[in-house]
């Protein structure tokens, strides 16, 4: 991104604070930042007037609306509250809904106004449906290396958060459960049902592991999916991701 | 037939096409629909081997000859299942209909199992429609996909009523397979259009058909796992899965196919290149070689057996569309097929 000609001259710590402000924002059904699958297209600042333009693209021309559009919402949101940043347009190109997507956020219309006919609410249960499949994934990837340290399923029931080590997965984990206001201190319990927020009892671990495991291979089947497929689709990928 | 290390194995395509995605089969003012659609099956075939890659006019439409010499006489395939899809407001005489399809079987008619279609929002005319074909091709299956456009809307769900007025019609007319794929689009968009759900309350009230969920329901293969452990008429498509990933994504297609045998099984998944999207030889001389990689992360699922790769090339299919298996492809008296 910063080798973008318009960025060149723009000052670095508003294009680092912008590019910081993308990198939280995720795509909610593959719970990946949008800027490590390569969604950002470009991102222009312009120091002078404080106005940011990025350009997002995703794997297919088709792909589900209404993910398309939290994402073109969160990263108008996400750059909007940078310190210094005044207007803000987010642009999602090369989909079959882009116009109605880019002009829907924009213009701050909810989703059912920019879809008339075709929605019947907006995205926050849908939003959340996918935060509770994240942090099932999550919960696989924390305790699957437990197990083959030795831990038997049924003892995991006992663990806390704090007692699992240290570990991205494990700070990946604790962020999901705090988005969906679930437990998330180092005294609340490893194993949690997400749809409830209560522990998983002990004789029932092992078969909500499995499932853990079955959501985090789907997410991520996926998400490398998409990959692969935005990579066909432009080829010049690795340009980006080396500047971004 | 497909012979490797003194095993024969039936090969059964669960799932191929026979497309017009060319120019001249656009609709007009729908063009960006009909481009965008074959781009982005076009994206998926470059996920195959380089070798096996199509370039794009050719990709937008092939010849009976082509997909005769594609299937048959390169890609070890005994018998394969047609599944049309028709996308008639973007294509002017239908992407892939049953009558185009038909075209393909008039030249080896042996070797195909032609499948039709409904859509529940057609209503009665379609009611017709869908029985006139059944009547004209003998069809003993149909292909659904809920996510298609029509007259403004984004799609339909097997929860409809009208959808299990159509089911029952399906039961009367002897069509035993019900082949689901999930789309982009359905209404309303701010619910997950992928989601296989309302697969679960269809198969519970029909018991006597059977559901094949194509791809598995990617990118849904959670959802579709969670039905298929309840309802004991669902299927695995595996279209895409060997496709899209043995090659491009090897180790999450050894996940996946670790998640499918432990929840589904070996008797309840079935083999599909996709074609025209990759080509099948690749696919099963890839598939019949396979096995699970050696490494810890692929230590918990259970190895795929070469009488568990016979069931899912071509005997499970056999088994749910009543085809003859030459006696030397079925599995010994020891390696009994679930069901049969």
């Amino acid at each position: 991104m910063t080798d973008d000609p318009l960025a060149a001259d723009t000052g670095p710590d508003l294009i680092g604070a912008v590019q910081e402000a993308l990198g939280r924002v995720l795509d909610p059904e593959l719970d990946e930042p949008i800027t490590e699958l390569g969604f950002v297209a470009s991102c222009t600042v312009d120091r002078a007037t404080g106005r940011v333009e990025v350009h997002l693209r995703l794997p297919t021309f088709f792909c589900a609306p209404n993910f398309a559009w939290l994402m073109v919402a969160d990263a108008r949101e996400a750059v909007a509250a940078v310190p210094g940043v005044e207007a803000v347009e987010v642009v999602l190109g090369g989909h079959f809904a882009g116009d109605e997507i880019n002009g829907g956020v924009a213009d701050g219309r909810g989703f059912v106004e920019a879809f008339p006919g075709l929605a019947e609410a907006e995205l926050d249960e849908l939003r959340a449906q996918f935060r509770r499949k994240a942090v099932l994934a999550a919960t696989d990837r924390v305790c699957r290396p437990l197990l083959r340290s030795g831990w038997t399923p049924p003892g995991l029931a006992l663990l806390t958060l704090g007692d699992a080590p240290p570990s991205p997965e494990k700070a990946r984990l604790i962020a999901r459960r705090r988005d969906l206001d679930l437990s998330a201190g180092p005294d609340a319990p490893l194993v949690i049902d997400p749809a409830t927020g209560d522990a998983v009892e002990r004789s029932a671990v092992a078969r909500h592991l499995q499932q853990a495991r079955l959501s985090r291979v789907s997410t991520e089947t996926n998400g490398e999916l998409c990959r692969s497929l935005l990579a066909e689709r432009y080829p010049v990928l690795h340009i980006n991701r080396r500047a971004g | 037939m497909y012979e490797k290390d003194g095993e024969s194995y039936f090969v059964v395509d669960g799932h191929i096409h026979f497309w017009d995605a060319s120019e001249a089969n656009w609709v007009p003012g729908a063009e960006r629909y009909a481009k965008g659609w074959i781009e982005c099956f076009k994206a998926y075939n470059g996920l195959g081997p380089p070798e096996t890659q199509w370039d794009f006019e050719h990709f937008q439409k092939y010849s009976v000859d082509d997909a005769l010499g594609d299937l048959f006489e390169r890609g070890h395939i005994d018998v394969a299942i047609l599944q049309p899809t028709y996308l008639t407001e973007w294509y002017t005489e239908g992407f892939n209909t049953t009558e185009r399809n038909a075209q393909l079987v008039a030249a080896a008619p042996d070797r195909f199992i032609l499948n039709t279609r409904w859509d529940p929002r057609e209503g009665d005319e379609g009611m017709r429609a869908f029985e006139e074909k059944v009547a004209r091709y003998g069809c003993k299956g149909v292909k659904l996909y809920t996510a298609e456009w029509r007259q403004g809307s984004r799609g339909w769900s097997l929860r409809d009523p009208e959808a299990f007025r159509f089911l029952e019609r399906c039961l009367e007319l002897g069509i035993k397979n019900v082949h689901l794929h999930k789309g982009p689009t359905i209404w309303p968009l701010d619910k997950d259009a992928f989601d296989v759900s309302d697969v679960d309350q269809a198969a519970t009230e029909f018991g006597d058909l059977n559901f094949i969920v194509d791809h598995v329901g990617l990118p849904r293969l959670e959802d579709f796992c969670f039905i298929a452990v309840q309802e004991p008429n669902v299927y695995a498509g595996l279209s895409v899965v060997t496709g899209g990933l043995m090659h491009a994504r090897p180790n999450y297609f050894a996940k996946v196919m670790g998640e499918l045998l432990f929840f589904v099984g070996e008797d309840r998944m079935l083999f599909g290149s996709d074609y025209a999207i990759w080509e099948p030889q690749w696919q099963v001389e890839r598939f019949v070689d396979w096995n699970f990689p050696a490494s810890d992360e692929f230590a918990d699922y259970a190895p795929l057996t070469t009488a568990g790769k016979k069931k899912i090339l071509g005997l499970n299919a056999a088994r749910l569309y009543g085809l003859d298996v030459p006696a030397q492809c079925q599995l010994e008296a020891a390696q009994p097929t679930a069901g049969s």
